[in-house]
């Protein structure tokens, strides 16, 4: 456990240095930007303007607000990701940007149309897959993408033709008489976003396209995720790994509570919460507490861990200082299983920002079955 | 990579033109009809239950009710017709109870289309179990010995009153279909308020011999009414009231609750 542990913090690292980020905007932004900033990446897919802009949304279900008043606003061409634990009204705000749900306050434009006057107009530029395939068991794929085809107004041959196409390029082919009911979770999901893409959508909404599935199927999602931004479609996906945000998104927009608490790259987060940030892993977990206390008194900063306590995470500020604190650990005997430099990870600050010093157990859980 | 590459190459592809309300709803009728391709255990259900119910209570009941299993067919018939279509319609509440636990309504609801189109489809699913049901059930009868003495004229008008009683209560377990989550809670709650419905009617036996309040109980089912008008229409002798009075209950509920599905389908 504490091995796999270890791994996972060394790859969320590699992120956090930003190796994997190469297109993404480097500035320093501060943090609870809330002004729309379009990415050089983004700008040259994707016409100007807004794929989604939205002012003030609100929806209470009896006495909770669970979306409390959000703004948002997304460049046509992006992977928006919207970031937040379970219960924090990610589901209800994109339930009512795809016109599922009314808004008690505030308005919305989706691709130029306004949510509540012209719900009809939006759901002609939009394309929706929820949490759980949205699917019918008892037909075929390929029956599946025909009766939608056909909903849309392809005539027979052309409905047909459409929904092999998708078939094909998702590769479903082979699969395409089986009844629905007979597919992996993989597949299920594989056609529900196919069934999201039969005519192309000007914007995605992609609710937890991830969950539930293992990693090499959670691998299939992200690239076919990739591909449609690639090929000019705006994705706004939920999601509550910090990870699917950190790879796939060019901004995310954190959520708790039905409030945005922080918006922008996963750089401008990143650095918002501050770099230089040391990371060390203990030979020996029954000495965490040993170590803990040294780094705070040496480095006058809170010390976080992880859930299993035998890595450590505090700021360092300076390198030298961050040499100063590993030196004196060693002085004390304290065997080093591993360390390093860089900014925080992003659940480092997703914690921060919510204001939860430990990882919850949902989540760790989740990271768990990952590793 | 390769799905990314191959996404990349995927045809974009603009909206067509508008398809019509027709059309939309033509689509879901079509799906209905998958269902019954995919899904042939409801089709066993569906042929099954009204054969065992004629035979079990002509044979076994018949006599001692009306003296002998062929003068007790020539009354239980046109009821047994009544029952199985109010029993129907049971098919598409607990269909639209998966489809929301499914989410495939959300899909629905997020296309640009007809938004009661997805109920006309199941109104063409009620439509076809009801017509499967009222020809297996005469032919079953033709052959123990039923007569319509109506003729074909009263048999034709009889279909085209128990699609109308069909029509009516299939508005009940659409609703229940979508207030209750569980398909199953959706047939349980259902059956519960259709029993009493049926047997405390005038289908299976002649209500003198019943106690005085029931009686008046009975007569006064909506059940009972749509039952003596099928009588008059198949056997002869159907008066226009009869036939008035049975469409008071479909009338009115689809009159109340079709709005009510509007209401609540798009609430959600």
């Amino acid at each position: 456990m504490v091995l796999a542990t270890g791994r996972t913090v060394g790859s969320a690292l590699k992120t956090a240095i930003g190796a994997s980020l190469p297109v993404r905007r480097s500035s320093n932004a501060a943090m609870n930007e809330m002004l729309p900033s379009p990415q050089p990446a983004a700008a040259s897919s994707a016409p100007e303007g807004l794929a989604i802009s939205a002012r003030g949304l609100a929806k209470s279900f009896g006495t909770v607000r669970a979306v409390d008043g959000i703004d948002l606003d997304v460049p046509r061409g992006m992977i928006f990701a919207i970031l937040g634990p379970n219960g924090a009204g990610k589901t209800t705000l994109m339930r009512m940007l795809a016109t599922l749900s009314q808004p008690d306050e505030g308005s919305a434009t989706i691709m130029g149309h306004d949510l509540v006057a012209a719900p009809h107009a939006v759901r002609g530029a939009i394309a929706m897959t929820g949490q759980f395939a949205s699917l019918d068991e008892d037909l075929t794929g390929r029956e599946n993408l025909v009766l939608l085809s056909r909903l849309w107004g392809f005539r027979g041959r052309e409905a047909k033709k459409r929904s092999d196409e998708l078939l094909a390029a998702f590769g479903l082919s082979g699969a395409a008489g089986k009844q629905v009911k007979d597919y992996s979770g993989g597949m299920r999901r594989r056609l529900d976003i196919a069934a999201s893409l039969i005519v192309t959508p000007g914007v995605l909404f992609l609710d937890e396209p991830t969950t539930g599935l293992d990693p090499n199927a959670r691998k299939d999602v992200w690239n076919m995720i990739r591909g449609l931004a690639a090929s000019g479609v705006t994705i706004l996906l939920t999601t509550q790994y910090l990870e699917e945000a950190d790879q796939l998104a060019a901004r995310i927009a954190v959520i708790d509570h039905g409030r945005k608490i922080a918006e922008g790259t996963s750089r401008d987060l990143k650095a918002a919460t501050g770099s230089g940030f040391l990371h060390v892993a203990l030979a020996d977990p029954d000495r965490r507490d040993e170590a803990a206390h040294l780094l705070e008194t040496l480095l006058g900063q809170s010390v976080s861990r992880s859930a299993e306590g035998a890595e450590l995470h505090v700021m360092a500020g300076t390198a030298q200082a961050a040499n100063e604190a590993l030196a004196a650990l060693i002085a004390a005997g304290i065997e080093l299983a591993d360390f390093s430099m860089g900014q925080p990870s992003l659940e480092q600050v997703f914690f921060a920002l919510t204001d939860r010093p430990r990882p919850s157990a949902e989540l760790q859980e989740k990271k768990g079955t990952r590793t | 990579m390769t799905e990314a590459t191959s996404l990349m190459r995927l045809r974009r592809v603009a909206r067509p033109p508008a398809p019509s309300a027709l059309s939309n709803a033509l689509v879901f009728g079509w799906r209905a009809v998958l269902k019954f391709k995919h899904v042939p255990e409801q089709l066993f259900d569906l042929v099954m239950t009204p054969i065992m119910f004629t035979l079990l209570f002509t044979f076994v009941f018949g006599g001692a009710l009306a003296g002998s299993p062929s003068e007790y067919l020539q009354f239980f018939l046109p009821g047994i017709l009544v029952q199985t279509v109010v029993f129907n319609s049971v098919y598409s509440g607990m269909g639209l109870s998966t489809d929301f636990g499914k989410g495939l309504f959300d899909r629905f609801r997020s296309l640009p289309i007809w938004s009661l189109a997805p109920f006309a489809g199941l109104m063409v699913g009620d439509i076809l179990r009801h017509l499967i049901a009222a020809t297996i059930i005469p032919t079953i009868g033709l052959i123990l010995g039923y007569r319509p003495e109506a003729g074909v004229l009263g048999v034709v008008a009889a279909f085209a009153m128990l699609t109308a009683i069909g029509f009516g209560m299939g508005w009940v377990f659409i609703v229940l279909g979508l207030l209750i989550r569980t398909p199953t809670t959706v047939m349980t709650a259902g059956f519960t308020f259709l029993f009493p419905l049926v047997f405390a009617s005038n289908i299976m036996v002649d209500p003198s011999t019943m106690p005085g309040w029931l009686q008046a109980i009975v007569e006064i089912n909506p059940v009972s009414l749509m039952t003596t008008a099928l009588r008059g229409l198949m056997g002869g002798g159907a008066s226009a009231a009869d036939v008035l009075l049975a469409l008071i209950a479909p009338v009115a509920l689809t009159a109340v609750l079709a709005p009510m599905t509007l209401w609540l389908y798009l609430r959600r």
